[in-house]
């Protein structure tokens, strides 16, 4: 008995943790908590979007898609907006439903998970609601949604490595820095680099996972340079991981960047890695674009003047930037975080 | 003797641990349904021979043979589990149960045959076998919660549940009081007069003339040889124990109570003092230099009322005085401060820190009033545990061996030490003899007595009573957890402690 | 001789100083100079060392801190914490906020220094009372802050992964200009001295293995086991503290995510491999210390045989399953007779001889 006690109490006090953590910049926790302060009628001409989405908590990356959709989707922009946030499949099955249900005309997903979303999406095209997809792809049938909007992780390796070949170097010895094995963003930024690697243009001096941790990095890097091996690129799959291969080379005295021996590739667009290429520390940065938003507003109001959409999946429009071009204007404006 | 009535046949074991040679070239033979005690003094070898017997250890050299369909054959034992299945069943010394099980799980769990067995059934099946051995347990119940000596009587239930051959006792009386005992015995015969073997353990000398046939003593892990127990008088039984004779208990001098001189402030003073576990109130004083004890069945409330007085368990009401000055004792740390010391029933739960050195548990009392921020040199520690180690005679490697790998007996002594060591004013012994070999015993009780002539306050718990009769000026009796009465000077006779606890009158002497 | 041998050989020390020992033979048979330390000028202009034992000595040194505090815990409680990793993220971004909205000068550190402190003693202590005061088995206990940890990390940084920038800050994840030691190692060593110094100057050795081996006992003999599980996990709190601003020195980033990412597995293992064990009782401190070491020359062996991303953690497995089967009872018990009939022999070879 005692010990029941003790774990309804931990549970509780586990929900009252979670609860307060997830709370924060969560307009809406339940859609039929944000419905009741939409009533039907008074929509007055605003176009009704019930937005699902992960929790700006995730990541940065996150934080950033999410102040996008604020940003765009609004009563100023003509939208009456309800939101769901939730790490969980179910519980954003649930929320869609509901939203179905409340009579939104527009559904906008970032699913949590890929697959079990086909019933929902039938259910929301018999009701006549529309639906986009946002940053993640879902495994349903085309016809069941307008138009996906994501990024495509291999476009930015790609963009990478050719922004790498162009350089010219006289020799590319590279230090590759995984991000956590299996993670969309890891497949795709390491595909087009071993292509390299296979076809020679490129030696792979150390291939190794960080899991995004930018401290393990910086040992994996240490570990080379204690190898005495050379190498002139580093091509770390995120900012973070960057930020740590770069502390190792300071320690042990490697000049990198602009003006340095060693190449410093990053990918995210954080503002302090723009930072870091404008001030020459490093050479690139590729973007991972939390921007969807202006794009599905643009499609949105397409369809609502009659037009019919010329995409089914859309690329987010990607963009790199190296020490040569980078401003402090694009820091502003590309940059996500602070 | 023929050949063919042996059943089990130890030939040369040697068994050395770091340090000690707990048994140098021992034999023991045990015949059909014979019941054998092994004795010796505390650290003689007795567990050791039955640890290797039953597969506990490995030995280090020598031969065991057991009857097997009527031929003796070689045996290696590798574990208690195999020698199970051999038809050796052991009751160890130290309780070997899970407390977090409940009393049937207890009894069954582990056993080889019932690898499937229904709840219900193994619940009627412990509820029968309690009731035959008449113990005041539920099947139900968890086994923590169970009296010391009715876990004891459960541990005796699983093992004699079992079919066997040979059946084992390690010291199981050593916390079972007259009646139990007699109940055990009772069950001893009748497994004997069914052909099984008994091996008995014990410091008792009275129990062991009562029921062996045959007797071996170890000394020093030697084997000092095999006697008939009815050739075998107990002035030899001793000496060949010893190794010397015993000193004569008869010339034990106890005190003589204080006359009721009203101006002597009582030592430590209690009125209506209950706990958790003591819920009726009772009042209790002692006086400077005095020994009393409480007496009476298991379960009487004996123990939980020296319990109250340190403060063990949670205090629920009550004023206490101190050399006549009121103060608060509310947990053990209090009464310590207070000069109170309390040598707890179980040792294996509330005594020993099995892991940590003999030197580690003698200081830990002291170390603890000499708080957090000033702990012990080692050269300090050594010194205070060189001391008791040497006062107490207690039998050890050296004093950085676990405690754990200590003879029960020198436990015992090493915890006693640990409360000798603070100095205390006034000691409370709960089965301070417990396991103690009857040499050591009578030291202990020398000791009481030495204390008391010094000044301290002794209150003293034995299931001995002659052990109290001998040594303390006041007894009082309890019976149903409340006292019932309290006997002085001429009146404390065994026959009055019976009286009282069946709750007659008692006769004046 | 054989006496000391037989004593070193019964010694908690002894499995994890033998697997080190194994760990550091495989690499300088691979490779002699793996262990071969360097003078480098790194980009500030100063002189420092460099090598893969400065590597392996400074890269532990999070973990190693943390095994301090995770040795009193399993010790006194009977089990581990696992929230220290995500408790050393929110100290981390308390750390970072403090230092972000002020000027970073060195009285400015230790004001975040010990804001951070503060902020993870009291997530550890809510961790012991329910542990202590409620005897909820730690692992459930620290189950809630496991899972929520790195989120009240993340309010704490608002957003994003904030960085910070100073050169005071890069001296403490990196060199202090003029010493070529990394001054993670430095602290590693700061926090050994002193916690040697509290337990030669305290009872607190004692009190906690006292009540992780016998509560009963600890209580009859005045010890008050709440409070020892509550000072362990405080300390505990004051070590992860120190571990997560280490590490967001290092880089001079927060990400709440990935600070000391699955480091309680590897806090927990040093424990474990240090002869301490996990279901309580008798503690082995620098044991647990020199796990970390071990657990982190493997990872750094690893990368210099390039291992495989995808197989490093299964690599990692192995050996400390081997380890933890080394250190079994039953291979000790079998390593210790072996040791007793060598030496047997030999010594019943001489007798005869000096006889003649
Ligand atoms: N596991 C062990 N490790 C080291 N020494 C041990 C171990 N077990 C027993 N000993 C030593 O072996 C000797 C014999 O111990 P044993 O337990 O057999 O004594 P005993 O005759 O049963 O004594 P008692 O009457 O006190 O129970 C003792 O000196 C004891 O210290
Ligand atoms: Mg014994």
């Amino acid at each position: 008995m005692k010990k029941f006690l003790a774990l309804i109490l931990v549970a509780v006090l586990a929900l009252g943790l979670a609860a307060c953590t997830a709370a924060p910049s969560t307009p809406a926790q339940t859609p039929s908590d944000t419905t009741s302060k939409t009533p039907a009628d008074t929509s007055g001409g605003l176009i009704k979007v019930g937005i699902v989405n992960n929790p700006p908590s995730e990541s940065g990356y996150r934080a950033a898609n999410v102040a996008d959709f604020e940003r765009v989707f609004n009563e100023a922009n003509g939208y009456k907006v309800s939101t769901f946030y939730s790490l969980k499949n179910d519980e954003q099955l649930n929320a869609a439903q509901q939203f179905i249900t409340d009579g939104v005309d527009y559904l906008l997903i970032s699913a949590a998970a890929t697959d079990g979303w086909t019933n929902v999406l039938q259910n929301a095209k018999n009701a006549g609601v529309k639906v986009f997809l946002f940053d993640r792809m879902m495994n349903v049938d085309q016809s069941l949604f307008e138009a996906a909007v994501i990024s495509d992780m291999k476009a930015q390796g790609k963009m990478a490595v050719q922004w790498l070949l162009d350089q010219k170097l006289p020799e590319y010895n590279v230090v590759h820095i995984q991000g956590a094995m299996g993670s969309d963003a890891q497949i795709g930024r390491t595909e087009p680099l071993n292509e390299q690697f296979e076809k020679g243009t490129m030696k792979c001096v150390v291939q190794q996972t960080a899991t995004w941790d930018e401290a393990t990095a910086k040992q994996i890097v240490e570990s080379v340079i204690n190898s005495g091996e050379k190498f002139n690129v580093i091509y770390a799959e995120n900012d973070g991981m960057a930020r740590g291969a770069v502390a190792a080379l300071d320690e042990a005295g490697i000049t990198h960047g602009k003006n340095g021996d060693v190449v410093i590739i990053g990918f995210d667009f954080n503002k302090w890695a723009l930072r870091e290429v404008l001030a020459g520390n490093w050479n690139l940065d590729v973007q991972c674009s939390p921007f969807q938003a202006e794009r599905i507003h643009q499609m949105i109001q397409d369809l609502e003047a009659g037009k019919t959409l010329s995409e089914k999946i859309v690329i987010n429009e990607e963009r790199y930037f190296d020490a040569a071009t980078i401003t402090e204007a694009d820091i502003d404006k590309y940059g996500i975080g602070d | 003797m023929m050949q063919n009535d042996i059943v089990l046949s130890i030939r040369n074991i040697c068994k050395s641990f770091p340090g000690v040679r707990a048994l140098q070239n021992v034999d023991f033979t045990l015949r059909k349904g014979e019941i054998h005690a092994l004795m010796g003094e505390n650290g003689a070898g007795k567990s050791t021979l039955i640890k290797v017997l039953t597969g506990v250890y490995p030995k280090d050299s020598g031969q065991i043979f057991l009857d097997i369909n009527g031929g003796l054959k070689e045996i290696n034992v590798k574990s208690p589990h195999e020698a199970q299945s051999l038809g050796i069943s052991t009751v160890y010394q130290e309780i070997t149960l899970c407390p977090n099980l409940t009393v049937a799980e207890n009894m069954f769990i582990g056993r080889g045959n019932y690898r499937f067995v229904s709840w219900r059934s193994m619940k009627k099946k412990t509820a029968e076998i309690l009731k035959k051995l008449n113990i005041p347990a539920r099947a139900a119940q968890q086994l923590g919660t169970c009296s010391i000596a009715v876990q004891q009587m459960v541990a005796i239930a699983r093992a004699v549940d079992m079919e066997c051959k040979v059946l084992i006792f390690d010291e199981p009386t050593s916390s079972l009081d007259e009646q139990e005992v007699e109940k055990l015995f009772s069950l001893m015969r009748e497994l004997k007069s069914r052909g099984v073997s008994i091996i008995f353990i014990t410091h008792f000398l009275d129990q062991m003339y009562e029921i062996s046939d045959r007797v071996t003593v170890l000394r020093n892990g030697e084997l000092v040889g095999e006697y008939e127990v009815k050739d075998l008088p107990r002035v030899q039984l001793i000496s060949k124990m010893m190794g010397k004779d015993l000193d004569d208990v008869s010339t034990l001098q106890k005190r003589k109570l204080p006359d009721e001189k009203t101006d002597v402030l009582p030592v430590y003073e209690a009125v209506g003092l209950s706990s958790t576990s003591c819920p009726n109130a009772f009042d209790f004083k002692i006086s400077k230099g005095e020994v009393n004890g409480f007496t009476g069945l298991l379960g009487s409330g004996r123990s939980e009322s020296v319990r109250a007085i340190f403060a063990a368990d949670r205090i629920t009401g009550g004023k206490i005085k101190i050399n006549g000055k009121d103060v608060k004792i509310k947990k053990p740390k209090d009464a310590m401060k207070r000069g109170i010391g309390y040598l707890p029933e179980d040792r294996k739960r509330d005594g020993i820190v099995e892991d940590l050195s003999v030197r580690e548990n003698i200081i830990l009392a002291l170390q603890v009033m000499k708080g957090f921020f000033r702990p012990f040199s080692r050269a300090e520690a050594e010194a205070f545990a060189d001391e008791y180690i040497k006062l107490l005679g207690i039998k050890t490697a050296s004093m950085d061996t676990p405690i754990k790998s200590l003879s029960g007996g020198n436990q015992q002594k090493a915890i006693l030490a640990r409360w000798l060591l603070t100095n205390p004013q006034y000691l409370i012994l709960d089965e301070p003899t417990r396991g103690i070999d009857v040499g050591t015993k009578v030291e202990i009780q020398k000791l009481i007595l030495k204390l008391a002539e010094e000044g301290v306050s002794v209150t003293f718990i034995s299931s001995e009573i002659e052990e109290m009769l001998r040594t303390c000026s006041r007894l009082i009796v309890m019976r149903d957890r409340k006292a019932v009465g309290e006997l002085k000077g001429d009146d404390m006779t065994q026959d009055n402690i019976m009286h009282m606890i069946a709750g007659e009158a008692v006769q004046n002497a | 001789m054989r006496d000391v041998l037989k004593k070193f050989a019964r010694s908690q020390l002894v499995i994890p100083l033998f697997s080190l020992l194994l760990i550091v033979i495989f690499n300088l048979i691979r490779d002699v100079e793996f262990f071969s330390i360097n003078i480098v000028t790194n980009n500030q202009g100063y002189r420092v060392l460099s090598g893969n034992l400065i590597s392996i000595l400074n890269g532990a040194s999070a973990v190693a801190i943390m095994s301090i505090g995770m040795t009193l815990i399993t010790s006194s409680c009977k089990g581990q914490d696992i929230s220290v990793a995500a408790v050393a993220a929110i100290a981390g971004s308390v750390f970072v906020s403090v230092l972000r909205s002020n000027e970073i000068t060195i009285p400015v550190i230790i004001l975040a220094f010990l804001s951070s402190c503060l902020v993870s003693v009291l997530f550890s202590t809510f961790n012991g009372i329910l542990v202590a005061v409620f005897k909820i088995q730690p692992m459930i206990a620290t189950l809630i802050l496991f899972s929520a940890g790195r989120s009240i990390a993340y309010w704490i940084n608002g957003g994003a992964t904030p960085t910070i920038s100073s050169p005071l800050l890069a001296s403490i994840g990196g060199f202090i200009p003029g010493i070529p030691i990394p001054t993670p190692i430095i602290i590693m060593v700061l926090f050994l001295v002193l916690i040697s110094l509290v337990l030669r100057f305290t009872t607190l050795g004692l009190y906690t293995q006292v009540v992780g081996i016998n509560e009963g006992t600890a209580h009859l003999n005045g010890i008050n086991p709440v409070w020892v599980k509550l000072i362990a996990f405080m300390i505990s709190g004051i070590c992860v503290a120190t571990a997560g601003n280490i590490t967001v020195c290092r880089i001079g980033l927060i990400n709440h995510e990935t600070l000391l990412l699955d480091a309680e597995m590897d806090v927990i293992l040093s424990v474990a491999i240090g002869g301490t064990a996990l279901s309580g009782g008798k503690f082995n401190l620098y044991g647990s210390v020199i796990g970390a070491y071990i657990i982190q020359a493997l990872t750094v062996t690893l990368y210099a045989m390039k291992v495989p991303s995808a197989a490093v953690k299964a690599y990692k497995a192995i050996v400390i399953i081997l380890i933890v089967v080394i250190s079994s009872p039953l291979v000790k018990e079998f390593a210790a007779n072996l040791i007793n009939k060598l030496f047997k022999k030999q010594a019943g070879a001489k007798i005869p001889m000096k006889a003649s």
